[in-house]
């Protein structure tokens, strides 16, 4: 089971972890994140399945990001998640896995999560003067100010068209 | 996006190379997404493609539908293989409740599901061969797609939309006359297989426009996260059904075919094989399936039939309770994927304890595959980009969500 190795290895790395239903779940902080994907890779961790994140308004820190990861070899399956405040960037992965290139753009889009490192952090799903990050808890479902032409007044757009 | 926004080369800047724009509306791009390509000649220097025109925010549509309610989101992901993501969907929730359905809603679900993958694999390759030229092929294989679609319409009442799955079993059994029709129509499937194949395997034409087009090596395939046929065109054996087995697939007998490099031509070759797959499976599943109940016997996930709610208090008042409240769902996150028709098909679900989930995360097959697409075909000519595009089966539904 890759959990005891990482706590063999990179002892103090997990800082809370749960399975529930066959799915092991982990939690680092953004700090160890790096090492502990280096290690990951090493140990047969290559195939990066998905990369996404999760809003819980009233937390603090407010995201989760979100990592699935696939061992081809033992098809093992490891999910990593690392918490970030509003407007904190998280170490991009796109150097070691380029698959992580549109995944990240794609949370950044939804999110509003900028990821450090990557080569071009535009929009994936929306257009580039798309007002708010449309999968946040407070982003209305009707879309609001997006799909609207004029006089509009949101919160999260103060106002204003983008 | 606006021209000025990609970054041009020095080419450009010199006015020699020439900018093409395919799509959004492009008969070869099989559903709306753009590709801006600059060309040098008929040379492909950078391509930038850009997506989203089909953005319907699925996961956000999710997060106030409750767990029924979601199933017909699901048929607008792959819409060539709708019943594959009713499949892999319920699939999931019946994971985070921690059940499992009965042995005939399971053989039905994997009959389904090749039926779903051999239609999507005509799809891709009939499609595929005319959008290079070879009109023929595709009309003899898409003859079959129909048939397909008509015992899909029989089972489900819908060709392509079929929501035919629910949380614990299915919308209903197959009707009487389905499965002399199945069986029917294999022989004749396997008949336009060997059809497809003689126009195309040994076709010269052919060769020279699929071989060597799109390599890719397995180590860098599996960097980029292909899964599904791509991934096996390059070599590795990854198959979901075979490596992580539900719904009973382990008591199935098939094979997995693997190419070796990863081009257009291996991944024709590839899809041919596991429509012939398929087939193998669909027999099986006739020949073992059995009657029984399709739906769990537990009033607080099935609906009661009509005649009982009409009849029955008890009754009355489960289907009241699951309408407006919902399934009782535990606490907690669950990752669940089935080996759709372009590769693994996740569908990450956590859930607070509501009526509805708190996040929902579909996890497209075809987006990681489409995102290695500008390396794929740069220094290629724009015929090719039209060949790798249509091997790489991108369906705007599911890219897009």
């Amino acid at each position: 089971m890759i959990i005891e190795h990482i706590d063999a290895e990179l002892p103090g790395t997990v800082t809370d972890r749960h399975a529930f239903r066959g799915d092991q779940t982990i939690v680092v902080a953004k700090a160890s994140f790096l090492a502990l994907v280096d290690f990951l890779y090493r140990e047969g961790f290559q195939l990066l399945v998905d990369i996404t994140a999760v809003d819980w308004p009233e937390r603090e820190p407010r995201f989760d990001v979100v990592y699935h990861w696939l061992n081809l070899a033992s098809q093992e399956r490891l999910r990593v998640k690392v918490a970030v405040a509003d407007g904190e960037a998280m170490p991009s992965l796109t150097s070691r896995f380029k698959t992580a290139d549109w995944f990240e753009r794609e949370v950044f889009d939804m999110f509003g999560i900028p990821f450090e490192g990557h080569p071009n952090l535009t929009r994936l799903l929306t257009w580039q003067d798309f007002p708010g990050h449309a999968l946040r808890k407070d982003f209305p479902l009707d879309g609001g100010d997006a799909f609207c032409m004029e006089g509009c007044t949101a919160p999260y757009n103060n106002g204003e068209r983008g | 996006m606006i021209l000025d926004s990609i970054a041009l080369s020095r080419q450009q800047v010199d006015g020699d190379t020439m900018i093409v724009n395919l799509g959004p509306s492009h008969p070869t791009t099989h559903g709306t997404l753009r590709i801006i390509m600059e060309l040098s000649g008929e040379t492909i220097i950078k391509s930038t493609p850009e997506m989203g025109y089909l953005h319907r925010g699925v996961e956000k549509l999710g997060e106030s539908l409750s767990y029924q309610q979601f199933i017909p989101l699901t048929d607008r992901l792959n819409y060539c293989s709708s019943i594959m993501n009713n499949v892999g969907y319920t699939h999931a929730v019946e994971k985070l409740l921690g059940i499992e359905v009965p042995k005939r809603a399971q053989q039905l679900r994997v009959l389904m599901s090749e039926l779903a993958r051999l239609g999507d694999h005509i799809v891709c390759v009939g499609v595929n061969a005319v959008d290079i030229g070879a009109f023929t092929a595709f009309l003899y294989i898409w003859k079959q797609r129909e048939t397909i679609y008509d015992l899909f319409e029989m089972a489900t009442g819908q060709r392509l939309h079929t929501s035919f799955t629910r949380i614990g079993g299915l919308f209903r059994d197959v009707p009487e006359g389905f499965v002399p029709a199945t069986e029917r129509f294999l022989p004749e499937c396997e008949a336009a297989i060997d059809e497809l194949e003689k126009l195309l395997t040994h076709n010269p034409i052919w060769h020279d426009r699929t071989k060597g087009i799109g390599v890719i090596s397995a180590e860098d395939a599996v960097n980029w996260g292909y899964t599904g046929p791509c991934l096996r065109a390059a070599g590795v054996p990854q198959d979901l059904r075979k490596a992580q087995p539900y719904l009973g697939y382990e008591t199935y007998d098939f094979d997995v075919p693997v190419g070796t490099t990863g081009d257009v031509f291996d991944r024709y070759l590839v899809r041919v094989e596991e429509m012939r797959q398929s087939i193998r499976i669909i027999r099986q599943v006739l020949a073992r399936l059995e009657p029984g109940p399709v739906n769990v016997d537990d009033p607080k996930i099935t609906l009661p039939t009509k005649d009982k709610v009409y009849t029955r208090m008890e009754s009355l008042i489960h289907h009241f309770k699951l309408i407006m409240h919902g399934m009782e769902m535990p606490v907690g996150e669950v990752y669940s994927a089935t080996e759709a028709a372009n590769g693994e098909l996740g569908f990450y679900i956590i859930s607070d304890g509501g009526k509805n989930p708190y996040r929902i995360r579909v996890r497209p097959p075809c987006l990681p595959i489409f995102s290695s697409f500008h390396e794929q075909v740069k220094g290629f000519l724009i015929a090719d980009a039209v060949a790798v595009l249509g091997a790489m089966n991108v369906i705007a539904g599911e890219l897009d969500r």
